[in-house]
């Protein structure tokens, strides 16, 4: 398919403007204007809509194929929040308006206030942590913000801490967030046996320069730690903060709170749990929850509810009166829209209905499991929670690596999981189906996955050739880095 | 494939010893674990190197990982050309895609690096 | 509503595989002791769409700005959004994908990715972009970074002339790195201090960065900068605003080696802050310190041309600690509403875009600068200016929303930009006020005219 620029035709438009109305036909000083105009292409609206429409077409979505991509939560994005969130009512604001009084003294934008206001105050009752900032523009921007404020906590109390506690298996942005905030990072192992990290590992690791343990719970091997109040206690007793990735909060919602575990930190995806769509790549939303001794370190502004005398209901303000705060970590109040969509996502569920979540989450990743044990080699078979990690190990002695089962998953018409990750598992095949799955969809997959096994037994090759039903086959990632053609000019 | 009368690293690099200058690579299970190599940055010549250090920078398509120095001692040379041509550590890990040279300065310390029979055996634990 | 289409029988079904007879049996792991309190929340079932609906139709109408003719700006605009960007957006291929690991799922994405970098690219002259940041604050932090990790340097020197909310996200990003950021305070009339920004600048300096045009609108040529920082082996980065773009130097004509921006003008709502979208342009040479993914022309098996992420090595999945950026999840979504954006408007609808925000500005400021006791900048502008009342720019702001059917009429410089000057300079009486090709002659007349009797009254 053609790049769009090769099918700029000249003097074509795809939108008129108006006339200028003004009688001013002044142009940009000569020593600061552009020498000629962007080679931006000409094409017509109809020219575009096919060109997108056709490029929408090579893509899997939730909304065409079974997507059961692990740590990344592909549920089924209700339509009712993009209605919403489009709403011009809420589309349109700009967000300086939040910042402004009226001469009533009351704010420009309490409806979307509101809604920044609720959504904080039911994801301390989901977590069970005390106050939320929902700045945070993604997962791993939550973690930073989350490792930002344990950063200030310690400089706050003179603790010279330098080093961040990460278990092996866990996601790739949380060393990766920890040195962003400015901590080395001491990696510590997973057990070998149990799948996840041990007191006495833990233990071990610990010492007086430990800010911080970064924890996920189940982790990416999708096990619960269940002595998690005990790591919580060790951590503390070095004066260490624990830190929850909630990207696997899709397992345990109504079941266990963050926040009742002993963790100080809790940063969501809602773009993973809280149904919002993850749009190719983003934009996501990564609040950040945490207990009543760090709230004074949470980004400005917060929204802080005003009740007056006389009146009705609170009334909101922003306010950057923290002076131990962080900082803005976005322009405004975070990623608006998106807050909104899982604003309305949790009001369509009700607490009730996040427990049927998690539950029937859970009970999907197990009948999984328990569907292709026989079939392929489970490294920790017990209970999981919302995934479970296989391992292409008996296939890749026929020469099947997880990265052919993936591609021969793409010939019966499903999206691959995770392959790969978690690194502490060689030949990973991470695998979470969501709630939102039927029944059927789950034994589709499952026959498939069969079919992949007996195939790597039968017909190797015709694994390694795939995929052949996609409009190109495996592509020359070596052969791309090297020639580099990241635009066309 | 572990040629004899080299010295081996826990790294998986490899020494060449020629005098009081060692050539340096990457072991033929180093260049198959990373797969294919696509990019590598090498340290500067005169740069000071020290043991377990880390060297450069090699990347693969699905990896990326640290040169780590096999020696302490100074960079005498590089292999310019496979910067241009990485896919030469691949073909050719201990030919031509050799990585670089440095003068060592502690000769003591290739005694305590492995000789391919213990390479052989270490590889069986990795 | 849960979205669970899973039966009752079914349930037992996939228990009894499971080898448990009750759903809870699979949380076993969660001690007891640590289960939720059971409160009113756990025990509440959810909403039916209509009376989300409603509640929502209900929060709306509790902002009051969608009949406002708004002035506001300070990086963020009330630009036109061409109707096909929210039919196109709205395919769910797009919106309901991940990023594009797998490429031969997702050669729609990778191939619009591909074609974003090169928007930008030819936006800015860059001769690479990446896949999108979260926005223009933190693509300022990524592009500093690069510098730091580049020269090898820590020192950062900031104009104030960069958007305040910017400088202080800087700070928030940049406080665990053993990064020092020197700011240096823009002249009384907004404009950069070039004989003060040039003295902060030696070879202990990483990076510089510049805004153009600057948060008080004013548009600048920072070659002569730039040829400075090239002496002193100092990296340059500049922060721009897409649509002025069309007609003004770009990055690479001033010799920037970053250029970085908010992209939220280029068909994006402002949605009261975001989603928006972060864009970073750069050279060649730079690709390896570059954050976040790139998408790269590749071949399949059979030599078809295709896309994948590319150079993911630089990248926290795989470089964990080491990685260029803990960026993942980034503004995919945003970064296609504006190539669509670009692709609609084309190379003759930008100019107009940028040409009329630009003459209605000088319009607006010629006749705002008649109105007696006003004084506006004089200096070569976009589409923003700075205005000087006789009265406090917070209550100038509060008496206009309530005239006619409402104006916004500006972001009072004391609320956002009060540490943009140095000692001396008072900001009270400061507005600063924008204007998009959405204005119309009418609306910028009938505002001068209520400004003038907010000031005489």
């Amino acid at each position: 398919m053609k790049i769009i620029f090769e099918k700029s035709i000249k003097n074509r438009r795809g939108v008129t403007l108006p006339k200028n109305d003004v009688p001013v036909n002044a142009a940009i000083p000569e020593k600061y204007a552009r020498k000629s105009p962007p080679e931006l292409c000409e094409i017509s609206e109809l020219d575009a809509v096919r060109h997108f429409t056709a490029l929408s077409r090579k893509n899997y979505g939730v909304d065409t194929n079974f997507y059961p991509l692990g740590s990344c939560t592909m549920k089924y994005n209700p339509k009712i929040c993009e209605k919403i969130a489009g709403m011009g009512g809420f589309a349109g604001i700009h967000p300086v308006f939040g910042r402004l009084i009226m001469n009533n003294g009351a704010s420009w934008t309490h409806g979307a206030m509101t809604v920044l206001h609720n959504l904080e105050d039911l994801l301390c009752r989901i977590t069970g942590m005390d106050a939320f900032t929902l700045q945070p523009m993604a997962g791993a921007h939550g973690e930073f913000t989350g490792m930002a404020v344990i950063a200030a906590y310690h400089r706050k109390k003179g603790n010279r801490k330098t080093v961040v506690l990460i278990p092996d298996e866990a996601h790739g942005t949380n060393p990766s967030s920890a040195a962003a905030a400015g901590y080395k990072v001491r990696t510590v192992p997973t057990d070998p046996k149990t799948g996840i990290l041990e007191i006495e590992a833990l233990k071990a690791a610990m010492d007086e320069n430990v800010a911080a343990v970064m924890m996920t719970n189940p982790n990416t091997l999708g096990l619960f730690n269940p002595r998690i109040k005990e790591i919580a206690d060790i951590a503390h007793s070095y004066d260490a903060l624990l830190y929850y990735d909630g990207a696997n909060l899709n397992a345990i919602m109504g079941k266990f709170r963050p926040g009742d575990g002993g963790f100080d930190v809790v940063h969501l995806n809602l773009h993973k749990t809280f149904g919002t769509p993850h749009g190719g790549g983003g934009p996501g939303a990564g609040p950040v929850g945490v207990k009543s001794i760090l709230e004074p370190f949470l980004p400005v502004p917060r929204l802080a509810a005003k009740s007056s005398a006389g009146k009705t209901g609170a009334h909101f303000e922003f306010s950057d009166d923290y002076p131990d705060s962080i900082g803005p970590v976005a322009p405004f109040y975070g990623n608006f829209s998106v807050c909104l969509k899982a604003y309305v996502y949790i009001l369509m569920m009700g607490g009730k209905g996040l427990t049927e979540v998690s539950e029937q989450a859970v009970l999907s990743a197990n009948y999984i499991m328990h569907s292709l044990k026989d079939y392929y080699d489970v490294p920790f078979l017990k209970t999981c929670m919302h995934e479970c990690v296989l391992t292409a190990k008996r296939q890749a002695e026929r020469g099947v690596g997880a990265a052919d089962i993936a591609k021969g998953l793409i010939d019966r018409g499903i999206h691959p999981p995770t392959v790969y990750f978690p690194l502490v598992v060689k030949e990973a095949l991470m695998i979470e189906p969501t709630e939102t799955e039927s029944k059927e969809t789950l034994d589709e997959f499952i026959a498939a996955m069969i079919d992949i096994a007996k195939c790597a037994e039968t017909d190797p090759e015709s694994l390694k050739r795939a995929p052949v039903t996609t409009p190109l086959g495996r592509l020359n990632e070596a052969k791309a880095a090297k020639d580099m053609d990241v635009a066309f000019l | 494939m572990i040629p004899d009368g080299l010295k081996y690293s826990k790294s998986h690099e490899w020494v060449k010893l020629d005098g009081g200058v060692a050539t340096v690579g990457i072991t033929d299970h180093a260049q198959d674990t990373l797969g294919d190599i696509t990019f590598v940055e090498l340290p500067k010549v005169g740069a000071g190197l020290t043991k377990e250090g880390e060297a450069g920078v090699i990347e693969s398509v699905k990896a990326a990982s640290d040169l780590l120095s096999p020696v302490t001692g100074e960079v005498v040379s590089v292999n310019g050309t496979i910067e241009m041509a990485p896919e030469k550590i691949n073909s050719d890990p201990y030919g031509g895609g050799w990585l670089y040279t440095v003068k060592i300065a502690d000769m003591s310390e290739v005694d305590g690096l492995m000789d391919a029979a213990s390479y052989g055996k270490y590889l069986e634990t990795c | 509503m849960s979205y669970v289409s899973i039966t009752p029988e079914q349930r037992q079904e996939m228990l009894r595989v499971c080898g448990v007879s009750a759903i809870g049996e699979l949380f076993a792991d969660v001690p007891a002791s640590l289960a939720p309190p059971a409160d009113e929340f756990w025990e509440t079932g959810g909403l039916s769409e209509l009376e989300v609906l409603a509640e929502c139709e209900r929060l709306t109408s509790k902002n009051h700005t969608a009949a406002m003719t708004s002035f506001l700006g300070g990086g963020f605009y009330d630009h036109y959004i061409p109707a096909a960007i929210d039919a196109i957006t709205s395919r769910s291929e797009f919106y309901t994908s991940y990023t594009p690991y797998q490429p031969e799922l997702s050669q729609g994405t990778l191939q619009a990715i591909y074609e974003y970098q090169s928007q930008i690219c030819r936006l800015t002259g860059m001769e690479i972009s990446n896949a999108s940041l979260y926005d223009g604050g933190t693509a300022i932090f990524e592009a500093c970074n690069m510098a730091a990790a580049h020269t090898s340097r820590r020192k950062i020197v900031v104009d104030k002339g960069v958007n305040p909310i910017y400088r202080k996200m800087l700070r928030a990003h940049s406080a665990g790195l053993d990064i020092e950021i020197v700011e240096i305070p823009v002249l009384g009339g907004g404009s950069l201090d070039r004989g003060g920004f040039a003295g902060a600048v030696d070879d202990s300096a990483a990076a510089v960065v510049l805004q153009n045009p600057n948060f008080f609108g004013i548009v600048d040529d920072h070659s002569d900068i730039v040829d400075k920082c090239k002496e002193k082996g100092v990296m340059t980065i500049q922060s721009v605003y897409p649509v002025a773009l069309a007609l003004i130097k770009t990055p690479a004509e001033q010799g920037f080696d970053i250029a970085v921006g908010e992209g939220q003008s280029l068909g994006i709502p402002l949605s009261f802050g975001g989603p928006y979208l972060g864009f970073i342009g750069t050279k060649k040479t730079l690709v390896r310190r570059m954050p976040g993914r790139i998408a790269a022309r590749a071949e399949d098996v059979n030599g078809k041309p295709g896309f994948v992420l590319s150079l993911q090595a630089r990248e926290q999945h795989i470089r964990r600690e080491k990685a260029t950026s803990n960026i993942c999840t980034n503004s995919a979504l945003c970064a296609l509403r504006a190539h669509i954006y670009l692709s609609l408007i084309g190379k003759e609808g930008l100019t107009e875009v940028a040409s009329l925000c630009h003459n209605k500005a000088i319009y607006a400021r010629e006749r705002i600068g008649s109105v007696p006791g006003v004084k506006v900048s004089k200096q070569p502008i976009f589409n923003e200016f700075l205005v000087e009342l006789p009265m406090g720019a917070l209550e100038c702001v509060r008496a206009l929303a309530g005239v006619g059917g409402g104006f916004a009429a500006g972001i009072p410089a004391g609320l956002f930009g009060g540490d943009c000057f140095g000692a001396g300079v008072n900001t009270d009486n400061m507005l600063i006020v924008a204007v998009t090709e959405k204005r119309t002659k009418e609306e910028i007349d009938s505002f001068v005219d209520n400004l003038a009797q907010v000031i005489k009254l």
